[in-house]
């Protein structure tokens, strides 16, 4: 339908679609039909109804609703207002991620101590620049899906398996003229299971950090539900960029999103954050849940081993790979890792790609 | 767009608020026009919000004032056609086949099929509410499976033809949030985001559910309940919590338990997670001091 066409009143309505939709958020046309409908249905009495209207028909996201706003009452009410700006990450305190933007508001606090951990909250970007690890990758994305832990679905398909197949046996009757020969059975289905994957990407994590997100990338691309979250000062959920199937594209956008590069370590404060948020714990349920992390906490362990004891409870395994672990003579003899080790189900290196690839895959075998 | 004429009791916010609110289910404003969006215009109506802030309670309120029998179809990860739609009795037609010996036996009759919630909503649209419970449960399969039901109110079944409703029912779909739902079933839908209730409202609905509260009680727990949501608890307290702690501690008041100790002794009604009770131990006193001056 053409604007001409319509009366001059529904002006304003079209437009303001049309807004939305600049502004991000989806206006399908049957929605602009479906407003206009139910003003026309409300015969508005204020400004008010309208804009009831427009949120039970566009239905914004709870924690971009403020955005939504913005939208409607520069069309309804003529207030001007600014391109969106993309603000300091502080101004988008989203505990959901609904934009673009997926970070979470800093704790106040910095408690000083910790190794190597940097005390300053430095928030620089960083150019995430290729190595010559694709060939693990590319053997890694090849063997990823068989290798990958399963667990059985509820849902069932026909073969060998306990479980009568009354649907099959019926058709085989109709065929044979009721009789029937032998018992037609089903089995349940295998579905992957969720893989969880928080990195650490603080200071003292700077050494192999693009390769690790390499290692996520393919993990995303390989497995069919996979949740990566990258762990510093704050929590970013890097997941939707890694989407991407070209890694340059998927490494640029994920850089993009995390403001905490190098930045000092808070672990225990941002995998409680992680728990606290419902929809992001229950990514972890029952998951393999992979921990990429040396375990240099600033201040005391308690925090971060409760949250562990939390995680390993939702999943369904937790995997500890620390870029130490490289070091044949390794031993996990911080506090913190002592405390943590009966926790967790395995310890392995996670110092590059080409390791977490191998770790993941043998532990993913092993533990079937 | 077609559009559903109300009875006239119920035809727009306000009317349909009022009897809501009879059916003891307060709405806010926003989910009255939501609700009545909804209706109007026959779309589905996809209520989203925080476990336990009571959108189930709203389908089977609206349910109750419509007059018509809630059917409830809850979601769990793996469901599928044959739990949501409709499933043949296999056994039956089997025994049917050696029961008929030579005569003719129709094995696609009505008989031999089960309706499961989603047909019976679509064969009697007029005396039931369709209420699919937790769609964030089942996986993405489903959803898609159930965009074409939402979409053109028909169902086929292969040996029977497309079966079509008679007029679009009423659907009520819940979503606890814990994964996105598919733009696409979004967009069909009409959309309420339930919040917690403010205090004078979920002091309301105390008032309302449980006739046992004195005024002053409520009011007090139901700023406990918000300071408790205040704190990163694993589960934050909804409103049946609310009430159920309003409740318990009248009951512990009227056996001879002081206030502020009715309330903390009760404390097992509104926090039910170890990790958050034990978070929360030393605190409870305090708390409770607070609301109460």
């Amino acid at each position: 339908m053409s604007v001409s066409l319509l009366p001059k009143a529904a002006t304003p309505f079209l437009q303001f679609s049309m807004a939305l939709r600049q502004a991000g958020f989806l206006a399908a046309p049957e929605q602009s039909e479906m407003f206009l409908a139910s003003v026309g249905l409300l015969g508005p009495t204020s400004v008010l109804d309208i804009r009831r209207a427009a949120h039970a028909v566009f239905g914004p996201a709870p924690e971009r609703r403020e955005d939504f706003d913005v939208v409607f009452d520069s069309i309804f009410l003529g207030r001007s207002f600014a391109a969106p700006a993309e603000g300091e990450p502080e101004d988008v305190p989203n505990a959901y991620d609904g934009g673009e933007f997926e970070l979470l508001p800093d704790p106040d606090e910095e408690e000083p101590s910790g190794t190597d951990a940097t005390q300053a909250e430095r928030l620089n970007q960083r150019d995430l620049e290729a190595e010559d690890e694709d060939a693990t990758l590319r053997l890694f994305a090849k063997n990823a899906p068989r290798a990958l832990p399963r667990r059985t679905s509820r849902r069932t398909r026909g073969g060998k398996g306990r479980l009568a197949d009354a649907r099959r046996a019926f058709h085989e009757m109709l065929r044979r003229d009721g009789e029937i020969a032998q018992l037609p059975t089903r089995t349940r289905r295998q579905r992957q299971r969720r893989v969880l994957m928080l990195i650490d990407v603080s200071g003292s994590m700077k050494a192999g950090t693009d390769s690790r997100l390499r290692f996520a990338h393919a993990l995303v691309q390989a497995g069919e539900r996979v949740e990566v979250f990258t762990l510093g000062t704050r929590l970013t959920r890097v997941t939707r960029a890694l989407k991407h199937r070209n890694r340059d594209q998927a490494m640029t956008l994920a850089s993009g999103l995390v403001a905490d590069w190098d930045g000092g370590t808070r672990l225990g404060e941002a995998l409680a954050v992680f728990l606290s948020v419902p929809r992001f714990a229950s990514f972890a349920r029952s998951a393999l849940t992979l921990i990429v992390s040396d375990g240099l906490e600033r201040g005391g362990p308690e925090a971060l081993v409760a949250a562990m004891d939390k995680l390993r409870g939702l999943s369904w395994s937790t995997l500890w790979l620390s870029p130490l672990a490289a070091d044949p003579a390794f031993r996990p003899d911080t506090e913190a890792m002592r405390l943590i080790l009966p926790i967790i189900d395995e310890i392995g290196d996670g110092s590059s790609a080409h390791t977490l690839a191998h770790e993941v895959i043998s532990y993913a075998k092993g533990a079937r | 767009m077609p559009v559903r004429q109300l009875p006239a009791g119920l035809n727009g916010p306000q009317p349909l608020a009022e009897a809501l609110h009879d059916a003891q289910y307060i709405a806010s404003d926003d989910l009255a026009t939501a609700t009545f969006l909804a209706l109007s215009l026959q779309k589905p109506l996809l209520l989203e919000g925080a476990p336990g802030v009571g959108k189930t309670e709203a389908a089977k309120a609206l349910a109750s004032i419509m007059g018509r029998e809630l059917v409830r179809l809850q979601c769990y990860e793996g469901i599928d056609a044959s739990a949501a739609m409709y499933e043949w009795n296999f056994p039956r037609q089997m025994l049917a086949i050696r029961q008929a010996g030579d005569d003719y036996v129709n094995l696609y009759g009505d008989e031999f099929l089960i309706a499961r919630p989603i047909l019976q909503a679509l064969e009697q649209p007029r005396d039931r509410v369709l209420l699919i419970d937790e769609i964030d449960r089942a996986d993405h399969e489903f959803e898609a499976f159930l965009l074409e039901f939402l979409s053109d109110f028909t169902l086929s079944i292969p040996e029977r033809g497309t079966l079509r409703a008679p007029e679009p029912p009423i659907v009520i779909l819940t979503s606890n949030r814990t994964r996105e739902l598919h733009e696409a079933l979004r967009r069909r839908c009409v959309y309420h985001w339930i919040s917690y209730p403010d205090p004078a409202l979920e002091a309301n609905i105390v008032m309302m559910r449980a006739s046992t509260v004195a005024q002053d009680t409520a009011h007090k727990v139901v700023a406990a309940v918000g300071q408790l949501r205040e704190q990163p608890l694993a589960k934050p307290p909804g409103v049946a919590e609310t009430v159920e702690w309003a409740e318990a501690a009248t009951l512990l008041h009227e056996q001879g338990a002081t206030w502020p100790r009715a309330f903390a002794r009760a404390i097992g009604v509104v926090l039910k997670d170890q990790d958050d009770l034990e978070f929360m131990a030393p605190q409870v006193d305090a708390l409770l001091e607070r609301v109460a001056s």
